[in-house]
């Protein structure tokens, strides 16, 4: 037997790149899996579910969930895991906020089965056949997890003790987080294990920004060649960086590339999407509201930039998730 | 009476999956199912969308593999946009691309598929991991692993932000450009990576090919299938990763089909069965039928063997060797030995990293043209490579804005998923006789999904604990007769 604390690692709706950022801790991640007792990582070790089903309540010292929820498996694993763990931390942008698979949420189940079964171009589907969560084939029984009518944060789903943002997060928050937990160092719960500042704040391109940013024209990142020094907002780009957390250490900025939000809302801020539409809006330079209009319609896609990570947390999708399946099953 | 063995949820396996096999009452596996068991809707959620936004949507579809996303997408885009990127712009393109193909290949050999040889597919489960593989290789070999890949990646970051979800890619070119600082490390990385890739290709035939019980495994009936094999070629018929044209051979070896991967749609068809979220992809002019191998079928197999496969040969010298030398103890082209993945994947790595070296010593790479902004929108846009677990195509429709009004995407694990399923089948055809079920078996059946799937970069096995695995044997009635453990 061992004294070292118990650690999980699970995911849910992912893409693997929540997994994929622990190990690019590099030779790290050695002297890590020899200070704590994983019991769970499907990615990596095979350890099955019914062995966490097995284990006391709290026995796991800490559960780390990436991915979001949007089937019946995803519900129930993370149930069980929350069940088992003394602390839950949410890991990466799906788990925190939905992640960009939470756009699904603009659609209805029934809009993506057709596309997918039966309308897209490739598709050969005489019978009009769907994924079925039962079915049988020549007296055999397969079955299938029930997928949702919308995609949940964690947090939607089981009480969640922190948060670690991020698509993925980034291999030194990885660590930092931890280290707090080995060290006992945790915040308060319903932390996040991020910067508390927005990204706009360590921007290396902040000096650039002007006092009172005055856009013109809405430019899209193909049609220009941005300045690789200047601030994007003041480019006439669109830059989530006001209303973004920082700690990503500035990726995307740095091959020249906006910022989309993946690290989510800064603090006391509910929701990032409005947050930012407040402040564009009182960037636009026009002098009548038909040139406003003019302006502000150069937005192609408001949701897609807004919400790209957090649409499943919005204001916007509360009312489709009051009456979803999840909450039902409590 | 039939049992049905679950394996759920299938580990070391990239997302969720899991097997049901249905045993008869005389111990004989009658059927197997491999079954893929969510949907996110991608294709879907993406209308409306700005194109532009692709290769930054869509690496978030994998993780593991998202490198070859934002390529597809950034090509889709080049081709939507009808431009063509700079010389020097595809060369950063084709750096960080064969970056990303030697690093997944390399953790995949040996973190995933190596255990099984290195360490021995009958061997002590507990020793049958990354650890067992460094304990025969030497410490020293795990330590240089981990350095290549972390290089690998930081080559992959430069050009593209984060290495797990690529953030650059335009329509004609990149958004960042190479400096000679960096490409003096670049070169050093691409050298040693020729080194580690042939200490590797020496270790798989010190340790196999010296062993006839493992060359036997490779060769057994248990771990071949009969398919048709695609695969991208460039104008020399060569291997391919970045760009080509699609040949598909039959599985006799026999030219089937050579077109532009704009004409996919006549060549390939989608099927839809109840039992599983992904469709399954075949070939749309022999007509859809079902999950058999052989005269007859329609599938086929993309991937590391079914790119050698279709191609007449190598694009690099050291890779070449390796490609002659491995078909001189497989028999004819083409291969249907499932196993020979493994062998071809290395085989893949070293041109990966010669081709890294090539680029690296070419000046163009550090040239300050790297956009190409004649931009014209003409609505439809298609973007194919090769991932590295096989052919990815992206298809884009937009309207006159360049909002997307239709998006279609073929991965490889569609393209490989029926005959997954009919490889987990055979394997256990090939090892189950009787009820009693020794424990080497499951990771028989363990090994011929394993062959396809290289995007477990992130599977690092256990690293200092048994593999503890639990087989439940039930009744159709669900009740279980017989559990099997292997701790």
């Amino acid at each position: 037997m061992t004294d070292k604390k118990k650690v999980a690692i699970l995911w849910l709706g992912s893409c693997g790149g929540c997994d994929e950022t622990i190990v690019d801790i590099n030779e790290l991640i050695l002297g890590v899996v020899n200070s704590v007792d994983l019991v769970l990582w499907p990615v990596a070790l095979d350890f099955k579910y019914h062995h966490i089903e097995k284990m006391a309540d709290g026995e796991i010292a800490l559960g780390i969930i990436n991915g979001h929820v949007r089937n019946s498996d995803h519900a129930e694993m993370a149930k069980l895991m929350r069940q088992k763990s003394q602390v839950i931390l949410a890991f990466g942008a799906c788990a925190c906020f939905g992640g960009t698979p939470g756009l699904a949420n603009l659609r209805s189940k029934e809009d993506i089965f057709r596309w997918v079964y039966q309308e897209a171009p490739t598709v050969i589907n005489p019978k009009g056949v769907c994924p079925q969560t039962t079915t049988r084939v020549d007296g055999k029984e397969l079955t299938l997890p029930e997928m949702f009518e919308s995609v949940h944060s964690l947090d939607q789903v089981i009480d969640v003790d922190y948060y670690l943002p991020g698509c993925p997060p980034p291999p030194y928050l990885v660590l930092k987080a931890i280290t707090a937990f080995l060290e006992n160092t945790l915040p308060a719960k319903g932390s996040s294990l991020a910067s508390h500042k927005a990204l706009c704040d360590t921007c290396p391109r902040n000096a650039s920004k002007p006092n009172k940013v005055a856009i013109t024209e809405i430019k899209r990142i193909h049609e220009v060649e941005a300045d690789p020094t200047k601030c994007f907002l003041s480019q006439g780009i669109i830059c989530m960086g006001p209303a973004t957390r920082s700690g990503c250490g500035e990726s995307c900025i740095n091959i020249n590339i906006p910022c989309r939000g993946c690290f989510g809302h800064i603090e006391l801020v509910a929701d990032s999407g409005a947050k930012f539409l407040s402040g564009l809006a009182s960037m636009i330079d026009a002098d009548d509201e038909a040139g406003l209009e003019k302006i502000s319609d150069q937005v192609r896609d408001t949701i897609g930039y807004l919400y790209r990570f957090s649409l499943p947390i919005s204001i916007m999708n509360q009312k489709k998730l009051q009456s979803d399946e999840v909450k039902s099953d409590d | 009476m039939t049992k049905k063995i679950t394996i759920n949820p299938i580990t070391r396996l990239e997302g969720h999956g899991k097997i049901d096999i249905f045993v008869d009452d005389k111990g004989n596996v009658e059927d197997a199912y491999w079954q893929v068991v969510e949907l996110r809707g991608f294709e879907r959620f993406c209308l409306g969308r700005p194109a532009e936004e692709m290769p930054r949507i869509t690496p978030n579809i994998c993780g593991v593999c998202p490198t070859p996303h934002n390529m597809a997408a950034t090509k889709a885009l080049d081709d939507l946009y009808s431009v063509s990127p700079t010389p020097t712009a595809k060369l950063v393109r084709q750096l960080q691309y064969n970056s990303f193909m030697l690093e997944d290949h390399f953790i995949h050999f040996f973190f995933l598929s190596a255990p099984d040889f290195v360490v021995g597919p009958l061997a002590d489960p507990a020793l049958r991991n990354i650890v067992g593989v460094i304990q025969k290789a030497g410490i020293d070999v795990g330590k240089k692993v981990i350095d290549i890949r972390k290089r690998c990646r930081e080559i992959m970051a430069l050009i593209g932000s984060k290495p797990a979800h690529p953030e650059g890619g335009v329509p004609g070119g990149v958004t960042r450009g190479i400096t000679e600082e960096e490409r003096v490390w670049i070169k050093k990385t691409a050298d040693d990576a020729v080194t580690m890739t042939q200490f590797a290709l020496d270790l798989f035939k010190d340790v196999v090919l010296k062993n006839k019980e493992y060359v036997d495994l490779i060769l057994n009936d248990a771990y071949k299938l009969q398919t048709y094999y695609m695969g991208l070629v460039d104008e020399s018929g060569n291997v391919s990763f970045y760009d080509g044209n699609i040949r598909i051979i039959d599985p006799a070896g026999k030219e089937y089909a050579y077109f532009h991967p704009r004409d996919y749609i006549e060549h390939i068809g989608e099927w839809v069965e109840p039992w599983t979220y992904v469709r399954l992809t075949h070939l749309r002019k022999v007509g859809w039928s079902g999950l058999i191998e052989g005269e007859g079928t329609s599938l086929y197999r993309v991937g590391p063997l079914a790119r050698l496969n279709v191609a007449k040969n190598m694009a690099t010298p050291l890779a070449q060797k390796e490609y002659q030398q491995m078909y001189s103890v497989l028999g004819n082209k083409p291969s249907h030995h499932t196993l020979a993945f493994h062998w071809a994947r290395l085989i893949e790595a070293l041109q990966a990293a010669e081709t890294m070296q090539q680029i690296a010593n070419d000046p163009l790479l550090t040239g300050t043209n790297i956009r190409n902004m004649d931009l014209k929108l003409k609505k439809v846009g298609i973007g194919c490579l090769e991932a590295a677990r096989g052919t990815l195509i992206h298809h884009y429709e937009t309207d006159s804005q360049g909002l997307l009004t239709k998006v279609n995407l073929i991965v490889a694990t569609q393209h490989n998923a029926a005959p997954i399923c009919m490889s987990v089948k055979k394997a256990a055809q090939g090892f189950v006789k009787g009820t009693d079920v020794e424990e080497g078996f499951l990771n028989m059946v363990e090994m011929a999904f394993r062959a396809y799937d290289p995007c477990l970069a992130c599977a690092t096995h256990s690293l200092d604990k048994p593999m503890p695995l639990e087989l439940n044997i039930r009744g159709l009635d669900g009740n279980i007769i017989r559990t099997v453990r292997r701790e």
